[in-house]
């Protein structure tokens, strides 16, 4: 594995993983998870959960706090045998192996740095415990200290360290093993905007590099939708969907996953018909009894409640009438707004009392807000937005 | 100051005084010069003298430090491995006994440690012929008993306020248990071992009545040996050992005070 | 300061799996050595002390019937005799110093209770600089020997002592007091030594207090003593169990303090088992008293045990 110095002073972000190895059915999943349970007395942490985790992703298990994820991650380390299930790592079963055997390393969510050692002694940790030739050591710490930008620092004991800093040594640190897998315990959850936002790129092209392969957790969406390959949503011990970010966030299974990632718009409705080839579902709104027409992956016949979701970025609001195909349209009054700068978010009030959140971005200039509270509007959106759910 | 903070403040001062006043009159006293307290002989140090030359109390004091840094030793060293296994080594069987055997020696009153002690040196004797006589072997064994659970008790409260994850990652970078706990463990709760050591080695020096039961021909410690003096009343020249001891502890708390204020102070201005 | 694991009901410590030989045998070295250690010499002699109560006294070395026969082919359990317990049963003095010393240990905890808790309320609101000051204000006579400061009450308390002399020199009393050698000077003396047991656990709680519940209460309309009743003792109630129990149950067996300041009819039972066993050179009933003693504070221990479990 050849770490390319180069590489480091690129700060733009690569695209995600061009080849969809998940998408190829002959392609063997590096980490396997079958069934994996565990049990608190009477309560199930982590209930029956299968995974396929692909070599070179950077796969994000996303929930809130409670769902299981930490001690999903923790039984990958190592700290947690589960209560049933297996884990295979590269082809091995990791049941008897001890978390100092397992060919995975972990960045904590406390950096757990040791405050007694150096940056240094720190890093070279593990491969001290590899029990490494003295000369390997030294040579292999100073290249991860350039790596990860911490050569000056290298004989400062943590005390001395900015929370940045520190989570660099704990990157190192992990790195430096040449792990199978790395885990990730809420990674950016500790840093300030800015360091959040230059940390994610950092990571990203640090494992787009070295070609690990990286299992993040976290309960922000965001940093899940930044930084991964796949997200896997968590809740209650159980996965409710595994996708690219693209598709969690348009094509949610149901009211939670929607829910989860920013805001969305939820309408109830009655299916009248549906077309099973273009998958195509015609809904009545209740309420108003308007009829729409949404996209939905899910099985639905005439009669069945169903929610249609549509997310506020989707919808276009102007004070002309608007014109189009496939356009669902609706009128309303301006209730609240909110000016972000570059784009604003109204709730508009419909005619039948519904609350619309919309999101558009400003892109005219102008000193006035372009639109006020109690503007009469229309809502449009394409038909295409319409995501149908079960709930 | 309103009427429950002079209560409070008030309360605080007649306690101290209450812990203090005898304290400084014995120290006052041991530098009479005349043997009866109540009257004032003027400034001496005759009975410091006296102590000096008290071949008996040398001894014994001597015979006590010796007895006291083993037993603080090795009291350090078995009540760390009984906090490391009461924190670290999770669910086993006979662990909830073990909490009990930890717990118990910190309040059992000493003339049963005392007494129960002995009556088992006497068996062993009997069965297996040691220890073939008691002193300060057999006090020894006796103070680093009780002296181990107070250690534990200290090393316990370290370990639990420790952040776990520190040991974690050192396991997840591959070290074994044994080497986790000698690399991050140890060094980490190494002031409270330290603590640990220091009142290990105080009860040991202080305690009469264990020692009485457990001791054999020959063996008086410093606290045996003042108790003999004292029954019989007040002498002098035990004030004049009082105010040597007190001071010493005295300095030397007060430079270990010190010292703690300044590395915390230390740690807080460097941490967020 | 966070761990990785915000959701979970319990945080088990074991990995679960079987572990490699050399960490299986790390493990129990760690948990064994310790344990063996006080299995041989803290509950062993328990139950030798409980064998011994029911032997007879000899005047051999050591001198007290064996219980267990080797001699023959066969091991005979010689259960010598019940005379100890009986005779303590019927000897009113036992029964008298075991019931004095529960009493003056409870009275000398309570007394410790209502002095510490002012102090320890103080130091816990005292700033952090002065706490420190105070916390070593306390401890520093913990750490001097207790031997010499009990003696340092034989010199006040004397009749040639210095409250004597005082009061006399001030032309308030005209013949000394009897104040040493009585049960004054008993309580007096364990209210002394024991008082820092009953400050650190109060301490340690009250520090730990969240301040703002006192301050919610007050919003609330609540005066102070009702804050004090409501919010801050309930809470307070580990520490107060804690430093109690740190008293209460060496206190029952306390010898020094009775025999140095406590007069003759200041019977605890602490001196009793002494006296016994080193005057008398009655092992077996010594035994038999000590056994007692132990029964009696075994429910405290597990209380103080339970307490101490409570705080993990």
């Amino acid at each position: 594995m050849n770490v390319k110095k180069e590489a480091k002073t690129s700060h733009l972000a690569k695209p995600y993983v061009a080849e969809t190895p998940w998408l190829d059915s002959d392609a063997v999943p590096f980490i396997q998870i079958k069934g994996l349970s565990k049990q608190f007395d009477d309560f199930s942490a982590v209930d029956c959960v299968d995974l396929n985790i692909y070599k070179g992703e950077l796969f994000t298990i996303l929930g809130g706090s409670g769902c299981g994820k930490s001690t999903l991650l923790r039984m990958l380390a190592g700290f947690e045998a589960p209560s049933s299930g297996q884990i295979i790592i590269d082809g091995v079963d990791m049941s008897n192996i001890p978390a100092y055997d397992r060919p995975v390393n972990m960045m904590f969510q406390s950096y757990a740095v040791f405050p007694h050692m150096t940056v240094e002694q720190n890093i070279s940790y593990g491969l001290k415990k590899d029990k490494l030739h003295k000369t390997d050591i030294i040579s292999r710490v100073s290249e991860m200290l350039e790596l990860v930008q911490l050569s000056e620092l290298a004989k400062r004991k943590p005390h001395q360290l900015s929370g940045g800093q520190r989570q660099r040594v704990a990157l190192a640190r992990a790195l430096i093993k040449q792990p199978k897998v790395l885990l990730l315990d809420e990674p950016l959850a500790a840093l300030d905007k800015k360091l959040r936002e230059q940390t994610q790129f950092e990571l990203m092209n640090l494992q787009y590099e070295l070609g690990i392969t990286f299992v993040v957790v976290t309960h922000d969406q965001e940093e899940a939708m930044t930084l991964s390959s796949r997200v896997a949503v968590m809740d209650a011990g159980k996965f409710i969907q595994v996708g690219t970010p693209t598709q969690v966030y348009e094509s949610p299974r149901n009211r939670f996953v929607a829910d989860f990632f920013g805001t969305i718009n939820f309408f109830k409705a009655t299916v009248i018909s549906t077309n099973k080839q273009s998958g195509i579902i015609t809904a009545e709104l209740e309420k108003t009894g308007t009829q729409v027409q949404g996209t939905t992956g899910g099985n639905f016949s005439a009669g069945d409640e169903v929610t249609i979701a549509v997310r506020p970025e989707k919808i276009s609001v102007s004070q002309q009438s608007p014109e189009g195909d496939h356009l669902t349209i609706t009128k309303g009054i301006v209730e609240d707004l909110a000016y972000y700068g570059n784009r604003s978010i109204y709730r508009v009030r419909s005619q039948s009392g519904r609350i619309i959140q919309v999101s558009a971005q400003n892109y005219q200039r102008s000193e006035q807000l372009i639109l006020e509270w109690d503007d009469e509007v229309y809502l449009s959106w394409d038909s295409s937005c319409n995501v149908v759910l079960s709930e | 100051m309103n009427k429950s903070s002079r209560f409070i403040f008030s309360s605080l001062c007649f306690g101290f005084a209450f812990l203090y006043i005898p304290i400084l009159v014995l120290i006052l006293y041991s530098f009479n010069q005349s043997a009866i307290s109540s009257v004032w002989g003027g400034f001496s140090l005759r009975w410091y003298t006296a102590l000096f030359n008290n071949d008996q109390i040398i001894e014994s004091a001597l015979l006590s430090l010796k007895i006291a840094a083993t037993s603080a030793t090795f009291a350090t060293i078995l009540g760390t491995m009984a906090g490391l296994a009461l924190t670290q080594m999770g669910r086993y069987r006979g662990r909830f006994l073990f909490t009990g055997l930890i717990a118990a020696p910190l309040v059992m009153p000493e003339v049963i440690t005392g007494l129960s002690l002995l009556l088992m040196f006497v068996s062993l004797q009997e069965l297996i012929g040691w220890p073939v006589s008691r002193g300060a072997g057999t006090i020894t064994i006796a103070h680093i008993t009780f002296s181990m659970a107070y250690v534990a008790v200290i090393v316990q409260s370290r370990l639990s306020s420790m952040d776990q994850s520190l040991q974690e990652a050192a396991m997840d970078l591959g070290g074994r248990p044994m080497q986790v706990a000698f690399d991050i463990t140890l060094p980490l709760i190494a002031p409270s071992m330290l603590s640990g050591w220091l009142l290990a080695f105080t009860l040991s020096l202080d305690d009469l009545v264990i020692a009485s039961f457990t001791s054999g021909a020959g063996a008086s410690t410093l606290p045996m040996v003042i108790f003999s003096k004292i029954k019989l009343g007040v002498t002098p020249d035990v004030n004049a050992l009082a105010t040597l001891i007190i001071g010493t502890v005295s300095i030397g708390i007060v430079i270990a005070s010190w010292m703690m204020f300044r590395q915390a102070k230390r740690h807080s201005i460097i941490n967020d | 300061m966070s761990n990785s694991q915000p959701d979970l009901a319990v945080k088990p410590k074991v990995m679960g799996y079987s572990l490699p030989l050399r960490d299986k045998l790390w493990r129990q070295f760690v948990i064994g050595l310790p344990y063996f250690w006080l299995l041989l010499f803290f509950l062993a002699p328990f139950v030798i002390v409980l064998k011994i109560s029911f032997a007879e006294p000899i005047v051999a070395l050591p001198p007290f019937t064996k219980l267990f026969d080797f001699s023959d082919s066969a091991s005979r359990w010689v259960l010598a005799t019940w005379d100890n317990y009986r005779f303590l049963s019927e000897d009113n003095l036992y029964w008298i110093s075991y019931l004095k010393s529960i009493k003056i240990a409870a009275i000398s905890t309570l007394i410790c209770l209502l002095v510490g808790y002012p102090m320890a309320y103080g130091i816990a609101r005292a700033s952090p600089t002065t706490r420190n000051i105070l916390l070593m204000l306390v401890i520093l006579p913990f750490w001097t020997s207790f031997l010499l400061r009990v003696y340092a009450w034989m010199g006040l308390l004397g009749k040639n002592g210095l409250i004597n002399s005082l009061l006399m020199n001030m032309g308030l009393i005209e013949s000394p007091l009897q104040m040493l050698y009585t049960d004054m000077a008993v309580y007096l003396g364990i209210v002394y030594t024991y008082i820092p047991f009953m400050i650190l656990p109060l301490y340690a709680t009250l520090e730990k207090m969240n301040t703002s519940l006192h301050d919610a209460a007050a919003d609330l309309g609540a005066k102070p003593w009702q804050i004090f009743l409501d919010v801050t003792l309930p809470l307070s109630m580990p520490g107060i169990i804690a430093g109690s129990l740190l008293v209460f149950i060496p206190a029952i067996g306390e010898y020094v303090i009775p025999a140095l300041l406590g007069g003759l009819d200041s019977l605890m039972i602490g001196r009793t088992l002494y006296d016994e066993f080193f005057v008398n050179r009655d092992w077996p009933l010594a035994s038999a008293v000590a056994t007692i003693l132990l029964f009696i504070v075994v429910i405290p221990i597990m209380l103080f045990q339970r307490s101490q479990q409570e705080q993990e």
